[in-house]
């Protein structure tokens, strides 16, 4: 089997397209587009938020959607109904969906309505996916999961039968997969993760993932779930690295156990952002009420100071409204009587946990790093050995409780980490739920591979009791120069949002149904949400699969969304990130004028030419075409001194250099 | 999706307000929620998804109903034990523990007699009056949990009562290892019988409870080393 480099596929198919046909639909209008770009700091949310108070049901929920279309929803296959779906991944124009039944495939060549051509019955939780070329490989973690893929269980608890790691099927005829492999792990497989390393082609790596008990050794020879100070060989505090010969997958099996997490010494706590720590000066200086609370200098909020200083005036037996003294009693004792009333929060405590596995590992091949999200740290690892990830950073977080995924952006220079507070059963997103707990936190990574916190981002819409809904999967949307993430809130529904001012990020687009039940919380809502050659996936555990695709707004626009739409991949699985590049466009061309007139970065007039000038070089051909495209390269290279964003304006230089080559 | 029942130690009305902050301004692209259309195949489905639930329900073994039980009183008596923390002077850092123990397993406890009631198992109830814990199941009182790994004893329960400070964290951690401990062999043992936690939410709860208590084991650990080494 001939190994696939999903990047170069990056394809010249769209480009060709893009870049050859002339488009009948450019015409004289300057702009050729109705929606003008605004910048990020004039985001204007629906209001009042509509996915408040949406109507509860499993198929007939209330929805609510911005800047996003439905393609299509639709119900799993009948014997998946009511079985939790899982993970997704992609090849060609098939969606593979996990489901704690098996395995779903659909056909999405026409996104408004896919097809099933593929369920596959073989039960185990968490039935997660990834696909390498012929390859699909499944998650088994629970008891049930058997060699046979029936649908009995097993009754016994040490059982030939049993698969608990990973499942391996040939999908070279997608439509008819075959299973063909399992490699058995001592903690079953809750996720894992497909390395395709530059440096190894003749073999793929599945890095394990896995935090359920350890099974019997009389079931896998070997496993042990006494402590490493006990027992060498623990089956605890370790991941499992799986190779895969691509010449002959059946002969996959573990060839590592890294230790990853040995000598961990408690990771710093990051401690406040910047805008952080400018806005608490701020409130100082206003005098308003500072205290350090769970850990760190808090503002606190109005109606807690009206109650503490009425306690005040309880405490010495007056009435009426608080005095100056009052007050100056509070300054003076509120981190104490904050302290008394809510109890406490220390970091050192949260530091001072050692992790016993990772929950998922994010790779990264193209520049050799993966983010493990791994209980209470997260980890930057060094894979440009395959066999041996070495850990070379790691962070904690005080409002963290479960590390549970990790994003980078395109460039790599950052990640965001996912917090599963609660682990997804659980109603998080209530309106009284820190906006901290339960989100996502992003982390520059600087040259020395060390990792800086920015900010947090969580769900900006209050769920109800109902609602299971907490920080889960999600993908980037390759938008040239932006780092944009569109990701699964369960409950929550999904929610599109640009982390590209790291310490601000925005939400731009969002998708929520109603409850699944009235009366009592359901497990529901998406599990995994990615965007995939254009469109947008969701796995939503007890509705389906749902298909989007995104809609211009001044925040993304029509010639933004196209250029990410130019990055085709031939295969995706989100936990092995591919580099995204993007083929030399109009579109791309366009895209960059529309940033540049977003962030103010060439002119309004030069945008404007350009965009008039594009239109004409377009509709020509030839060598006209090319003088047109040189010329305006030429006039605007002179101008990048000047302009507010040089290292867009050249990089718009380059792109029509590149179209007038062709 | 991770099985963890993470636990809140403090009054989520304080946090709440905090993060009253959302700036959601006014804005002319409302888009009004709207009702998916439900077709007659729809309603089919949607039973289809009911009779399962209810199904997955009858999934279950004594083995695991016993485990529930079990698991219930265990965790009551961590309240028990937690409860003792203010008062008894502990530390900063055991405070915060026994606060994140005793809302982790009341929730923990609750789950669990929502997973008997609904498959119409007896469910214990708990009455808890300082040190005096009671558990009644089907109307009787129920012993039998006192003789489950990692339980103090009687007389344990009183020295760690009559503790205070330092002497109380020390005790109070040793006594919630070896509690904790005990209920990592519980799960341990239901696993470990035929035919056991095969239901999606039995697995869920037992390997959650597994790991949680797991993880606090260390975390705990780590404490008592301090405690020892400023000595």
């Amino acid at each position: 089997m001939n190994k696939l480099k999903p990047w170069l596929f990056l394809t010249a198919l769209l480009f060709i397209s893009y870049a050859c046909a002339p488009s009948s639909s450019v015409k004289k209008s300057p702009s050729n587009q109705q929606i003008a770009p605004k910048p990020l700091s004039t985001v204007e949310h629906p209001a009042p938020d509509p996915r408040v108070g949406l109507e509860p049901g499993l198929f007939d929920a209330g929805e609510a959607i911005w800047n996003l279309e439905k393609l299509s929803h639709n119900a799993p296959p009948k014997e998946f109904i009511g079985k939790t779906n899982s993970d997704l991944a992609f090849k060609d124009h098939y969606v593979i969906q996990g489901n704690y039944h098996g395995f779903i495939i659909w056909d999405v060549s026409n996104p408004k309505n896919p097809e099933v051509v593929v369920d596959y019955p073989c039960p185990v939780s968490q039935s997660d996916v990834s696909v390498y070329g012929d390859l699909l490989f499944v998650s088994a973690e629970g008891f049930d999961g058997r060699m046979d893929c029936g649908t009995q269980g097993i009754d016994k608890k040490v059982s030939e039968e049993r698969v608990r790691g990973i499942r391996i099927f040939d999908i070279s005829d997608i439509e008819n997969p075959e299973y063909i492999h399992n490699v058995q792990t001592c903690r079953g497989s809750h996720t894992h993760s497909v390395l395709d390393s530059p440096n190894d082609d003749e073999n793929i790596y599945v890095y394990v993932s896995g935090s359920a008990p350890v099974r019997s050794s009389e079931e896998l020879p070997g496993c042990s779930s006494a402590p490493p100070s006990e027992d060498p060989n623990s089956a605890l505090f370790r991941i499992e690295v799986i190779k895969v010969p691509l010449d002959n997958p059946t002969e996959a099996a573990i060839i590592n156990s890294p230790r990853i997490f040995e000598d961990l010494k408690a990771a710093p706590d990051h401690g406040l952002s910047k805008a952080d720590k400018e806005k608490l000066e701020e409130a100082k200086e206003q005098g308003k009420y500072v205290a350090h609370v769970w850990g760190r200098d808090r503002i606190v909020p109005d109606p807690i100071v009206q109650s503490l200083l009425k306690q005040i005036v309880k405490e010495r037996e007056g009435s009426g409204q608080p005095t100056a003294a009052d007050s100056a009693r509070l300054r003076k004792n509120l981190d104490q009587m904050i302290d008394e009333r809510f109890g406490e929060r220390t970091e050192g405590e949260v530091n001072e946990r050692g992790p016993n596995q990772c929950h998922d590992i994010t790779l990264y091949p193209a520049i050799g790093l993966a983010g493990g999200a791994c209980e209470g740290y997260g980890f930057l690892l060094d894979i440009t050995d395959p066999t041996q990830p070495k850990r070379i950073d790691a962070v904690a977080d005080s409002n963290f409780a479960y590390w549970h995924s990790a994003t980078f952006n395109n460039p790599g220079t950052k990640v965001l980490f996912t917090d599963e507070w609660g682990g997804g059963g659980q109603p998080k997103c209530r309106e009284q739920d820190p906006m901290e707990w339960g989100a996502n936190a992003i982390f520059t990574i600087d040259e020395d591979n060390k990792m800086h916190f920015q900010s947090y981002y969580k769900l900006p819409a209050p769920q109800t009791e109902l609602e299971n809904c907490v920080a889960h999967n999600g993908s980037l949307i390759p938008v040239p120069d932006r780092d944009i993430m569109v990701q699964s809130w369960y409950q929550g529904g999904i929610s599109v949002f640009d982390w590209t001012d790291p310490e601000n990020p925005v939400e731009i687009a969002f998708h929520d149904r109603g409850p699944v039940d009235s009366t009592r919380m359901q497990m529901g809502g998406s599990w995994s949400v990615y965007w995939y050659n254009g469109r947008i996936y969701n796995s939503e555990i007890a509705r389906g699969l749902d298909i989007f695709e995104l809609k211009p707004s001044p925040y993304l626009t029509k010639n933004e969304i196209a250029a990410a739409k130019t990055v085709q991949l031939e295969q995706f699985n989100a936990q092995g990130k591919p580099m995204y590049e993007w083929p030399t466009t109009f579109t791309l061309a366009r895209a960059y004028l529309d940033q540049l007139e977003r962030g103010d970065g060439l002119g309004d007039q030069w945008i404007n030419t350009t965009r008039q000038k594009l239109s004409e070089a377009e509709n020509e051909s030839g060598d006209t075409r090319e003088e047109i495209l040189t010329t305006l390269a030429t006039a605007i290279e002179r101008r990048a001194g000047s302009a507010g964003d040089k290292e867009k304006v050249n990089k718009l230089v380059d792109t029509l250099r590149g179209l007038a080559n062709e | 999706m991770n099985y963890k029942h993470i636990q809140l130690s403090y009054h989520l009305a304080f946090a709440g307000i905090f993060i009253l902050t959302i700036g959601i301004t006014g804005c002319k692209s409302t888009e009004h929620p709207q009702k998916e259309s439900a077709p007659a195949n729809d309603e089919k489905l949607t039973e289809l998804y009911w009779t399962r639930q209810d199904s997955a329900l009858q999934n279950f073994t004594q083995d695991d109903v016993k485990f529930m039980v079990g698991m219930i009183c265990h965790h009551a008596q961590a309240l028990v034990m937690s409860r003792l923390a203010p008062e008894n002077n502990a530390n900063r850092q055991v405070q915060t523990l026994s606060s994140r123990i005793i809302n982790a397993q009341k929730d923990e406890i609750e789950t669990m007699q929502k997973w008997l009631r609904m498959r119409n198992q007896p469910v214990p109830q708990i009455d808890i009056d300082s040190l005096d814990l009671k558990i009644t199941l089907s109307g009787k009182p129920y012993t039998k949990y006192k003789n489950m790994p990692g339980v103090l004893a009687e007389e344990q329960l009183h020295e760690l009562a009559r503790a205070r400070g330092s002497d109380f964290d020390r005790l109070f951690l040793t006594y919630m290892i070896e509690h904790h401990k005990g209920a990592v062999v519980m799960v341990d043992n239901l696993f470990s019988k035929d035919g056991a936690a095969q239901g999606e939410s039995t697995y869920r709860l037992a390997s959650g409870i597994q790991v949680d208590q797991r993880t606090e084991i260390d975390r705990m650990n780590l404490m008592l080393n301090k405690l020892s080494n400023a000595d």
